[in-house]
């Protein structure tokens, strides 16, 4: 991987905001005052122990989880049990999910212009040229016509990237988008992810690959417990972690 | 070069204990069971018959029936043949059965995503629902309706009237019927007008769609000219049809159409006690489907209400289909029980009165039962067929 620093300038806009978030499942609290904001542009990661509430972070801010208490705020949205702004705020952030679930009963092609059709109300062919001009990003148009069981996992992955864009969302959220995949097609999924990176995406990314934590991430978030425990740019973070659990973590990960 | 294998002298073990033999022998001697319990029992039968003087053969179909039938979909007199009697029972049994799989095909499905709902009050309603009526056998049901609801009404002078129209009392349901009046060919022939002009409209829309983005509403065009063509040429041409209305003459209703009781209580039963079971199957293939499939759906923006429609239902059909075919499979062979109330099927038709009356046991029964056989048989096909174009292509 291309080890060099993508250079970029962030935006003033600020797109996400959470403020003393907290969550629990039962008795069980699984996040507790979780604060974040982050820019236009932003491009964050989160790491951690499973288990720690990274996934679930990001979950709360499409409202695939509910939150009991505290304020997110997307793209100036209050998220609220309101379904208008769950819909609005769903509209603007693409998610890519660490199983690509994408829709089996439909095309590659289908499956990219479903949302765009049925929630954005575009003409048909506009929306399928839209779906062709993301498939030949994420290099996969010669696939627009198979089923998604007719492909590889990489493939796959990269589908939903495609699907996802062709919302045209303002921010992406990856829970462990290569989690799932064969070793060896794990880097043409994350060659996908630095290049949406390098056209200034706002991302917040759950995941593993450190490599791709140093290349791409403006900050990197290491949760436990359902805290965030540490907060860092990538250099600071690799090279001189505050925490003890952060130390531990990092040499697990990156001495296996 | 070809050449040969080897000549089979490799060691071999007893004949005993050698796999090939005893699959072979076993084979014989179940064919030879097979043909044996055969050929006694069409010998005992053909004894028993010619001692009791009994001539066999389908000759007595073209007798004289000469008994009533409470519901007849052709047109029939006593003096009409047992043939005749036999086409009767059957087309009793296909209304029953198309009518039933109709209601409780669409009362399944609403039940059963009723039961996955979210709402308290919708959820516990079709539990109750699903666990009472799954739960009672159905002979229980049908006499529930009959004895219990449909005999209970009031005579006729004291029916239950719906804006005198719909009438409700102990002999059945009266409800209006049209009848052919002077504008009923143009009627028929706008109607096959307007189905044309929807196909045509359909190309065209979506072609102009293609073409340039803008949407037409196809739907509500459509309905439009379902309702605007036909009554158009009813203005110009005079009604197509005339209502008939039941009307009370003296102790019973004249005109109309009449249900019998008999009909809409087996109807009810089987679509009543059926839906509990489809609904079941419903809600098993919507579990099925993953809940990822959902969480996708729903990061891309989609309603719940498109959710189900786009990409939960499409994928739950392929689990859904193969138990509910055999839920249909059952709606029809229960249907049978309909002689329990009197209602004229197959059963109680020809392989009970015609039997009685013919004393040909072997020949009814054997005609009934291929009968059914048939049936069954079509709706299994139709259904695989439906489910393998709907199948998931895989790799």
């Amino acid at each position: 991987m291309n080890e060099a620093k993508i250079k970029h300038a962030l935006g003033e806009k600020e797109m996400i905001r959470i403020e003393g978030m907290h969550k629990w499942y039962g008795e069980f609290h699984v996040l507790k005052d979780i604060n974040l904001s982050v820019r236009q542009g932003e491009r964050i990661v989160l790491c951690g122990p499973s288990g720690s509430g990274k996934s679930t972070t990001i979950r709360c801010i499409n409202r695939l989880e509910e939150h009991q208490q505290g304020k997110i705020i997307v793209d100036d949205v209050e998220l609220t049990s309101d379904l208008k702004h769950v819909e609005a705020i769903r509209r603007e952030v693409g998610m890519v999910f660490q199983h690509f679930n994408l829709f089996p009963h439909l095309t590659v092609l289908e499956n990219c212009t479903l949302a765009p059709l049925w929630v954005r109300k575009i003409p048909k062919r506009e929306a399928e040229e839209v779906a062709m001009e993301y498939l030949n990003r994420v290099k996969i148009p010669e696939q627009a016509h198979k089923y998604p069981g007719q492909l590889s996992g990489g493939q796959q992955q990269r589908v939903a990237i495609a699907r996802a864009l062709c919302m045209k969302p303002k921010i992406m959220l990856f829970d462990e988008p290569t989690s799932a995949l064969d070793p060896e097609m794990v880097k043409e999924v994350l060659d996908t992810m630095i290049g949406l990176a390098e056209d200034g995406m706002t991302m917040l990314c759950v995941t593993h690959e450190m490599g791709f934590a140093r290349t791409v991430a403006d900050r990197v978030i290491f949760m436990d417990k359902g805290e965030i425990v540490e907060m860092a740019d990538p250099e600071t973070f690799f090279s001189s972690p505050k925490s003890e659990r952060t130390k531990l973590f990092l040499g697990q990960i990156l001495n296996h | 070069m070809h050449t040969d294998p080897p000549k089979a002298d490799a060691p071999r073990g007893s004949l005993l204990t050698d796999p090939k033999a005893r699959a072979w022998t076993f084979q014989i001697l179940s064919i030879l069971v097979v043909i044996g319990v055969g050929w006694y029992l069409f010998h005992n039968t053909q004894q028993n018959l010619a001692n009791r003087g009994i001539t066999s053969g389908f000759a007595f179909l073209d007798n004289s029936a000469g008994f009533g039938i409470l519901q007849s979909l052709i047109d029939y007199t006593e003096r009409d043949s047992y043939g005749r009697v036999f086409v009767i029972g059957l087309l009793n049994t296909l209304l029953v059965s198309v009518l039933g799989i109709f209601f409780a095909t669409v009362l399944g499905f609403l039940l059963g995503v009723a039961r996955l709902s979210p709402n308290w009050l919708i959820n516990k309603l079709a539990t109750v629902y699903i666990e009472t009526f799954r739960n009672i056998p159905p002979l229980l049901q049908i006499f529930f309706w009959y004895f219990a609801v449909l005999r209970a009404m009031p005579s006729p002078r004291q029916s239950y009237s719906f804006g005198d129209a719909l009438f409700v009392n102990i002999r059945g349901v009266y409800l209006p019927a049209p009848e052919a009046a002077g504008g009923l060919v143009p009627f028929f022939v706008s109607l096959a007008l307007v189905v044309v002009a929807w196909v045509v409209l359909a190309r065209w829309a979506r072609r102009r769609q293609e073409a340039t983005g803008v949407r037409f509403p196809v739907i509500w065009a459509n309905l439009a000219l379902l309702l605007a063509v036909p009554l158009l040429v009813s203005l110009v041409f005079g009604k197509p049809f005339t209502w008939s209305l039941p009307e009370l003459k003296g102790f019973n209703f004249v005109g109309g159409l009449a249900v019998i009781p008999e009909l809409v209580a087996i109807t009810f039963a089987l679509s009543i006690y059926t839906a509990a079971f489809i609904a079941e199957t419903v809600r098993s293939g919507i579990l099925a489907v993953s809940h990822g499939q959902t969480e996708a759906a729903r990061s891309l923006g989609l309603r719940p209400g498109l959710i189900l429609r786009l990409v939960i239902i499409p994928q739950a059909m392929r689990v859904i289909i193969p138990p509910l075919t055999s839920q249909y499979l059952n709606l029809v062979k229960n249907s049978s029980l309909a002689a329990a109330i009197g209602y004229p099927d197959l059963v109680s038709l020809f392989a009970g009165t015609v039997l009685n009356q013919t004393g040909q046991a072997i020949e009814t029964i054997a005609i009934t039962m291929s009968v059914y056989l048939a049936i069954s048989l079509s709706i299994s096909l139709l259904m695989n067929w439906y489910n393998k174009r709907i199948a998931l292509v895989e790799r």
